[in-house]
Order: structure tokens, then sequence, then C-alpha cells
């Protein structure tokens, strides 16, 4: 601690690049932290899912539809146990920003499928149920547009044209954090009513008896349905929310690469700042070693400053992280519910920081333990 | 008593492939509680020979002997300790730390003692004291004239009680009356410390102050 004042005072030479080195350190663990968020919280969406159930969509694509007809026949599957269905709707409320999860379901077997992933008093389950154009939402949902239970709420199909009215009859709280309470569910028989010819369900969800079953009952469907017009595809719903990742995959790459990328730009400008302020200092080198500062304790002088400066930057950039997204309950606009910087992501960062201080402390560390006193004496910038 | 002995010192080095002999064979010794002025033309092998004592610079062959310390022996961490504990280094432009205040650069040295907080403190007043320079302890280099500034770093010189105290043209920088005031501190620091003093000069009113006064020409003594 005693060589704490000189290394503060060195830090403190040019104030403004000592602040401004460490806030690049800063942003960049900041977007390093954020990117790899969305990976993180789109992995843990995809652990939600049941191992118990199964969604069985169109093998085409999931935005084709699957016959109405297949219900009966799922049904009859061994080992399924129970079946719903749902269809996405896509609508946006009062303004294309507003855009959430909104999709129709039938609404009884899907809040029997459900009930294990979100809670929703018996009360308002019943109220739903009974009222053709009510609709339930996520309580996150509710508090960001200022929704009341019983108020009336006009969507803007995006893929079902028109304005569609629905009254909101229950509030519904995920007890898992990574399940969105940021979408909108109203009965399937409002969509079929309008477009009868059109819609039918986007997929299918299956209860098995057994988990150990899901190999056999995915092969028995597909096998089933392979040489119809609608062939199907059949999976856990665990691997169908992996599948969604899977379709970020290039995303995360991405995000990876431009996480890596800032890092390492940073990396040089951090190495940079810390190799122009060591070579100002060339001749107090000299002087403190002439004084008896040994080549050993001059190295780890400046590997402080630079430690300090990256360390510096990782509390800032990870805690604004940290301290912006869980509190302001970011989830953007409920695709990543559950968005956090988590304790993985922070330990990361850390790590990032302090390969960051080794890598641009230790040119000039070395340098200024390397040079001879009487060479950096004569040293003139 | 020498505490001082230098014995067949040579130093050469290589400039554009030209090798340049700076001493070839030197002897010489400075005596306990000495104060010598080295003078001589540039290029006279002065400020090198001063680098040789301090163990800042290595001989091509020969020895150097501090006290009982064989400078030319140790190794780097050796040498480090040994500079820490037994020089102190008075440089012509001063090399006061800009980012220190004057209390700061004087404490440098002790920095790497086992001494606590309280201890440095009382050494560093002191020290600053010896200039005559306590009123100025929270001055930052800047805040100071050249004068104060080489008595700062007299007094960072000889906070740690060195065995020895090495100048290279500490008078250079300065006007006329703040070096009478530098000289007559070191006379002080030789006559009431004891302190033994080397000093590199090209100013004869600087060396009339010394003890002896030795000249080096192309690194040979000439009187």
């Amino acid at each position: 601690m005693k060589y704490f004042p000189l290394v503060w005072a060195n830090l403190t030479r040019h104030k403004r690049r000592t602040v401004l080195t460490t806030l690049s350190v800063a942003l960049a663990l900041f977007l390093f932290a954020s990117l790899r968020s969305v990976i993180t919280t789109l992995h843990a969406g995809a652990e939600v899912g049941s191992e118990s159930r199964m969604i069985v969509q169109s093998a085409k694509a999931i935005v084709f539809f699957l016959p109405m007809s297949y219900k009966e026949r799922l049904l009859a599957v061994p080992g399924v146990q129970a079946v719903t269905w749902a269809d996405w709707f896509g609508g946006v409320y009062q303004d294309p920003k507003n855009f959430f999860a909104s999709f129709a379901a039938d609404a009884e077997s899907y809040l029997d499928m459900y009930k294990t992933d979100f809670t929703l008093p018996a009360d308002q389950r019943t109220a739903f149920i009974k009222e053709r154009t009510a609709c339930i939402v996520g309580q996150h949902l509710l508090e960001k547009y200022g929704w009341h239970l019983g108020q009336n709420v006009t969507l803007q199909g995006t893929i079902f044209q028109g304005d569609w009215t629905f009254t909101i009859r229950g509030v519904y709280h995920a007890t898992d954090p990574a399940f969105s309470e940021d979408a909108l569910m109203f009965h399937y028989e409002v969509i079929y009513e309008r477009y009868p010819r059109w819609v039918q369900p986007g997929w299918y969800v299956l209860q098995l008896k057994d988990p150990a079953l899901a190999q056999q009952v995915a092969a028995t469907i597909d096998s089933e349905f392979k040489n119809s017009t609608d062939p199907t595809k059949t999976g856990t719903e665990r691997a169908f929310n992996a599948g969604f990742v899977t379709m970020w995959g290039n995303v995360s790459f991405l995000m990876n690469s431009i996480g890596m990328a800032v890092v390492f730009a940073i990396l040089l400008v951090a190495a940079n700042s810390m190799m122009l302020s060591a070579r100002e200092r060339t001749n107090e080198v000299g002087v403190l070693k002439t004084v008896g500062f040994s080549d050993r304790l001059l190295f780890g002088l400046v590997m402080a400053e630079a430690g300090i400066i990256a360390l510096g930057g990782a509390v800032l950039g990870l805690g604004a992280a940290k301290a912006l997204y869980r509190p302001t309950d970011f989830s953007a606009m409920g695709f990543l519910p559950g968005f956090d910087v988590t304790a993985g992501t922070l330990a990361l960062g850390l790590g990032i920081a302090v390969v960051l201080a080794v890598a641009s402390g230790l040119v000039p560390a070395l340098n200024a333990a390397r040079l001879s006193a009487v060479q950096a004496l004569r040293h003139v910038e | 008593m020498a505490l001082v002995t230098i014995r067949g010192l040579s130093k050469s080095f290589q400039r554009d492939s030209q090798p340049i002999v700076v001493f070839d064979g030197l002897d010489l010794d400075f005596a306990e509680g000495s104060f010598t002025a080295l003078m001589g033309p540039s290029g006279s092998g002065k400020s090198t020979l001063l680098n040789l004592v301090a163990g800042l610079d290595r001989p091509t062959s020969g020895t150097v002997t501090v006290g009982d310390a064989e400078v030319s022996a140790m190794g780097p961490g050796a040498l480090a300790e040994w500079r820490a504990r037994h020089v102190g280094f008075v440089f012509q432009s001063y090399n006061l730390l800009p980012v220190l205040t004057a209390y700061q650069n004087v404490e440098l040295p002790l920095l790497l003692t086992r001494l606590s907080k309280a201890e440095r403190h009382d050494h560093v007043m002191t020290a600053l004291g010896v200039v005559a320079l306590t009123d100025r302890a929270e001055h930052f280099p800047r805040q100071l004239s050249g004068g104060q500034e080489q008595r700062v770093a007299i007094a960072r010189a000889v906070v740690s009680d060195p065995t020895i105290i090495l100048l290279d043209e500490p008078t250079g920088q300065l006007d006329a009356k703040s070096a009478a005031e530098i000289l007559e501190l070191l006379q002080r620091l030789n006559r009431e410390f004891h302190k033994t003093i080397l000093m590199v000069t090209h100013d004869p009113h600087a060396a009339q102050a010394a003890g002896r006064t030795l000249h080096l020409d192309k690194g040979v003594l000439t009187a």
C-alpha cells in the first residue's frame, strides 16, 4: 500500500487520458456483458421447456399450419396423455413499436398443459375461459402498459389483419423468471371465426405419460404423417426451444464475435495508452532505479497501473450492466424474459479485464524493468 | 581510510561499431568523509565514473569497491538494494518526479525500507529541515525554483543516510546565488554529518567548495 500514492500519482498525471482509457474499457465490458447476456438468456429460455411435453409442428416450416384433424390422431398415439394447440398472432398495441408475444390457444387445454409454469387465480381462469373475447396477460406486460383487469385492449394484427379487441380477464405470474411475463393469450376460436378457411393450429403441444417415451412418440407421429400433405416434425419442448436458439445460432456467433472484437479493439487502445504513458516516463524510471527501485518493483508498479485501469473499467462496465438490466426489468419487448447478467458473465468479464491488464501492461512493464538506469536517464522525449 | 577503491578499471563502449575506450586500468581511492570534485572536459569520463561508483553501470574490467561491497560484482537485484541503502544521487537537472510533492519525492528512497509511515515522516521532515524546505513539503516541483528543486533532490539523496553522496553537475543549471547555497549545503553535509561526497562539475567555483579536486582527461587522471 505504501507504493499506492506513487501509482495513483502516475495514473492521475494525465487525468483525461486515464479517465478515457478506463471508460473505454468500461464500455467494452458493458457491451461484452450485454451481448453475452443475450446469448445466456436465450439458452436459459431453452432450458425452460419441459422434457415431458412435446411440440408437433409442420415439417415444412413453423409458419405452416397443421390440420385440426391431427388433434384426435395425436391423442390416440400411445404415450400421449393430453393435447393442446396454439397459433402465433403477432399483433401490435397502438404503435408498431409496442410489439410483444401474442398468441391464440385452445384456452382450457392450454392452461391445463402449462399449469406448473405459471399461476393464474382460479376465478380469473374461469372468467377467461367462459368469455370468448377475453385474454390473459403476463404481470410484467400489464404493468408495462398500465393495464388493469377488465380493460379492453385492441391489438392491430400483423399476420391476421384488422383490429382485435380483447378484455383482460386474467393476469398470470411465471413461476420461472425465464418464462415470459410479456405475453398475451386469447381464444383460438376468435381468429378461427374470422378466418375459418385459413386458420388451423400452428403447433400442437403434447403431454407425455412418461418423458422416456419421447423418442418413440416422436417417431410414431412423424412416420404417421410422413406421406401426408402436412408432414410433421416432432420434438420435446426443450428441443423446440433450443431449436429457436439454434435459429439464433449465427446471431450468437455474431454477438460473440462482436463482443470479442470490441474487447480486442479496446485492448489495443489500453495497451497503446499504457505504452505511451510508460514511454513518457522513461527518464523517471532511470531516476527510480538510481534511488534503488528494483527491476521487479518497477515491473509491479507499471502492472499495477494497468491493473487499476482494467479492473476499474471492469467494475464500472460490468457493474453498470448488472445494475441496469435487472432492476429495469429489461426483456427486449418480452423476447428475452429473465434477461440478466449472470454471475458467469461477470466472472468472464473480470477474467477478460485481468487478461486486458496483463496484455496492456506487460510490454511497458517489461521495458521499465529491462531498461538500464543509464539508458533510461539518457532518454529524452 | 578509503571508502571507495577503484582498481584496474576499464570501460569501453561500442558506438556505430567503433569501440570507445573511456577508462583503461584506472586506479583511484576516495577517503571516507572526503568531499571530492571531479573535473574535466566533456567526454573525459566523469559521469561514467560516477555511474560506475553508483553501480548504475558496469565496468568492462576491474573492480569498484564501496565500503565492504564490491559493486562491480553484484547482480541487478543486489545492486538496487545496495543503492537504496548506500547511495544518494543528485542530478544536474534535479530529476524530481513532477507528479509527486517535495515530501513524496524525498520519501521515495524510504519506501524501500521497513520504516513505518510515522518514521518515514520524521526522516523526510528532518531531511527537508537540513535543506531548509520544510515549509515547501507539499509543493510540487513546478511550484519550486531551480535552487529549491535541487535542494529537494539533495534531501532525497540524504534522507536514507547513505554511505556516499554522488552529484552530477549539481549547480549546472542554477544561478550563482542558488549554486552558492547548494555548495554551502554540501559543505555542511560533509563537515557536520561527515558525508563522503563525490561531485562531478565543470565549474571551478564549485570545485573550490570541495576539499579535493581531481582532473580527468580522456579517462586519465591528470592532477
